[in-house]
């Protein structure tokens, strides 16, 4: 998979890579850009410029004027603020894009509840969107972006909402499902938990640009003062003595 | 945080009784015409009334044009506050003084306008009277005096409604697959429904109010043109009780509204 | 000082009130008595004549006219309008006041007669040469409503003129029929048939004045039809100015006022 871009505004400009079966976590701090790169790849912001391709399928070409409505592009996208309908059911939210789609009642049925089973909700099919919890929220918003059989995933603070447990659940799972659908993801987040845990790669963030990628190892060893307080959660300061962590 | 901690201590009791001594007396200003009408009609006047050909006519004349126009505003103004919430097109904000101008136009005024156009004489109104077809002097001029002077009332609401939804929701039915008018049916509409049902609800009550620019453009004719406000107005001037009697009817119908409109911007407002 | 919008704004109103406090009393000062007349809106022009005469003949009298259908001024006075003097275009309207002891016991007296007439636009769209024609179907006819004097007065030509064997009841029912708008006071009729949205309006032969003769095309209701109109004019009992009111009803029957109504196409007794 080869994902190339330009971006504009502020000014956002990205070239990033992400092979089938594997996740590239983007992290960064608030307003690099992250969401907006997710937003872009999937059609919804419109890039100035650049181009996207998903395998063989050119999403977007800004020089031959190639761009693909985002419902047409077969991706599945968890918002950072979830966007469940609040005015439909678990069943009905993870059950919207498969109605779209025009698959059959029973298929729908049997789908939506092997997804729900995958995270944990079925008990709670009948419930409406607006009485949620947050977990569940994003829960049902996992289980609604899967169950479309996305040939790309892209998650915004996938399990921001869930404890400690849940999380952890909810990580293998998605580990397991990019491996098993063998299609991209890209994930977002600020947990290090979540990038080393999901990353195949991972790539940081910073005013608009990727300024490092690599895989956690690399990550984990790099000077960046943002990486080292990412990871070991102080700051890092290069001082006469040798590298390492300063009190705060 | 109640209002009630608000006037707690001593010091504020001045600040209690001169509220509570204004809003009294508006309850006071705005209750006394209103039970006015009420003494000045037994019930037993009121349903032979009811039974007056003028009183009847009316009421059903001013029902009818009053839903149709409403039901045209609901179908023509909500593409126009969907487009006009959330795109952006050069000359977007020309188009929506035009849409309020009804809104501050004094009736009269809008009546002669609406002559001047589709009167017989007038621009549109002569080329359709060639054809045999008067627009002036209606029951269908009517329903278009109401459409004028009613439908910035729908427009205004519903697209505050749909500023306010946020977009998110769009954004996630598309990234499902679902292509815009899908969208806006399933997605779109449920939401803002309260503030949608509310805004028609507003123009009912407009339309059916509706004297100056009625009296002027569709004329004052029992059964066709002689909406209840016209009636009221005629009848007054010679049978007092049938126009007391639209009155009290009138007044029934504007309290159901409020209560409906109150009751659906209040659940709208809690989710 | 740092100059504030609001500030100035709200000094322009202040000043502005205060002006027109200011004018007002000095107008107050000037007029010693205003004498409120509610007239039929047939008379409009006449009685604006005559008021301007008045007022130039008693500097120290202002007169305030309103102007309206002779039942919407009756249902003013009987709800408690400030009236000192109501001139009516029918007598119905006056006698129904008077009934109640609304009106000064032996002040009612005729001062003014009309009477009615057909007119269409000058285009005359409809193609209406004769009475008969006012029946044709698709005739857009307006009138009164039945309350308002000159509505009345045409439904009782149209009553006599079913009695009589060239037109008969159902020229009555069919003109009826043709009926697009009733207004509230002739002006309202006037007005439509001068717009030309009309095809023919019953109206006072005194709505056809000198200055709009070429607007209309008249044509007349016989005399065997016509209703003579009997103008009464009644001092109101709740007035505080009767004996202005009683001067201004003698100017208004005097040679000065007779003139000016006959100028304006009154009849008098």
């Amino acid at each position: 998979m080869a994902i190339h871009r330009d971006l504009r505004e502020f000014p956002l400009k990205a070239e990033i890579r992400v092979r089938s079966g594997e996740t590239l976590v983007l992290i960064g701090e608030n307003g690099s850009g992250k969401s907006s790169l997710l937003l872009s790849i999937s059609g919804i912001l419109e890039p100035a410029s650049g181009k996207i391709s998903l395998g063989d399928r050119i999403l977007y070409d800004s020089t031959n004027g190639i761009h693909v409505l985002p419902e047409n592009r077969d991706i599945g996208l968890v918002f950072q603020n979830c966007a469940i309908f609040p005015h439909l059911t678990v069943f009905e939210n993870v059950a919207f894009g498969l109605r779209r789609r025009k698959v059959p009642g029973l298929e729908i049925r049997d789908r939506v509840m092997e997804h729900l089973a995958l995270v944990s909700l079925e008990n709670l099919s009948n419930v409406r969107g607006d009485q949620l919890s947050g977990g569940e929220r994003q829960r049902t918003a996992l289980a609604r972006a899967l169950v479309i059989d996305p040939a790309l995933l892209l998650l915004d603070e996938p399990v921001s909402a869930l404890d400690v447990v849940a999380q952890e659940r909810m990580r293998s799972a998605l580990r397991t499902y990019v491996g098993n659908a063998n299609i991209p993801c890209i994930a977002v987040t600020h947990s290090f938990k979540d990038a080393l845990s999901l990353g195949d790669t991972i790539g940081v963030m910073e005013r608009g640009r990727i300024v490092e990628n690599g895989t956690p190892d690399e990550m984990m060893r790099s000077r960046n003062g943002f990486l080292h307080q990412f990871f070991c959660g102080c700051r890092w300061e290069y001082n006469v003595h040798g590298s390492g962590c300063s009190p705060d | 945080m109640t209002g009630r901690s608000y006037f707690r201590g001593r010091n504020n009791l001045l600040l209690t009784i001169g509220a509570g001594v204004l809003i009294t007396l508006l309850i006071i200003f705005i209750l006394t015409p209103i039970l006015s009408l009420f003494f000045r009609i037994t019930p037993g006047q009121f349903l032979a009334s009811l039974s007056d050909p003028v009183v009847w006519n009316a009421l059903v004349l001013s029902l009818v044009t009053a839903s149709i126009s409403t039901l045209v505003i609901i179908i023509v103004g909500t593409p126009v506050a969907w487009i006009n919430a959330r795109h952006r097109y050069p000359g977007r904000e020309l188009v929506d003084t035009l849409i309020d101008l009804p809104l501050v136009l004094p009736p009269t005024v809008a009546g002669l306008a609406l002559l001047m156009a589709f009167g017989r004489m007038g621009l549109i109104g002569g080329i359709f009277y060639e054809y045999g077809i008067s627009i002036a002097f209606t029951t269908l001029a009517v329903i278009i005096a109401q459409i004028f002077v009613s439908i910035p009332f729908y427009i205004r609401q519903a697209r505050a409604s749909f500023e306010q939804l946020d977009q998110v929701y769009e954004h996630a039915a598309q990234s499902l697959g679902s292509t815009p008018l899908p969208t806006f049916f399933t997605v779109i509409l449920p939401l803002v429904k309260a503030g949608l049902i509310g805004g028609a609800i507003m123009s009912f009550a407009r339309a059916l109010g509706e004297f100056g620019a009625t009296i002027m453009f569709a004329g004052n004719f029992q059964g066709r043109t002689q909406t209840m406000p016209l009636a009221i107005y005629t009848a007054m001037q010679g049978d007092l009780l049938a126009s007391i009697t639209l009155s009290v009817i009138l007044i029934i119908i504007s309290f159901i509204v409020i209560a409906l409109v109150k009751f659906r911007l209040r659940g709208y407002t809690a989710r | 000082m740092k100059f504030s919008w609001s500030a100035t704004i709200a000094v322009l109103l202040l000043a502005a009130v205060v002006f027109t406090g200011c004018i007002n009393g000095a107008q107050d000062e000037e007029a010693e008595e205003e004498l409120t007349v509610f007239v039929a809106a047939s008379l409009t022009g006449a009685l604006t004549d005559i008021a301007k005469q008045y007022e130039i003949l008693h500097p120290n009298i202002r007169i305030i006219t309103n102007f309206d259908g002779s039942q919407a001024l009756r249902t003013q006075i009987e709800q408690g309008a400030d009236a000192d003097l109501f001139l009516s275009a029918n007598t119905k309207q006056m006698n129904a006041l008077r009934d109640q002891g609304l009106i000064e016991n032996g002040s009612i007296t005729l001062f003014a007669k009309n009477k009615l007439a057909v007119i269409t636009p000058a285009s005359n769209p409809g193609n209406i040469t004769t009475l008969h024609d006012l029946a044709r179907p698709g005739i857009r006819l307006v009138i009164g409503t039945k309350d308002v004097p000159v509505g009345d007065y045409a439904r009782q030509i149209l009553n006599k003129m079913a009695n009589d064997p060239a037109y008969g009841p159902s020229y009555n029912t069919s003109v009826l029929a043709n009926v697009m708008s009733e207004e509230t006071a002739v002006t309202g009729v006037v007005a439509k048939v001068l717009l030309g949205e009309a095809d023919a309006g019953i109206v006072y032969t005194s709505d056809i004045t000198p200055e709009n003769r070429d607007r209309f095309i008249v044509i007349t209701i016989p005399d065997t039809f016509n209703v003579i109109a009997e103008y009464p004019a009644g001092i109101v009992a709740a007035s505080q100015h009767k004996e202005e009111a009683a001067a201004f009803l003698a100017h208004l029957r005097g040679e000065q006022g007779r003139a000016t109504l006959a100028k304006y196409g009154f009849a008098l007794p």
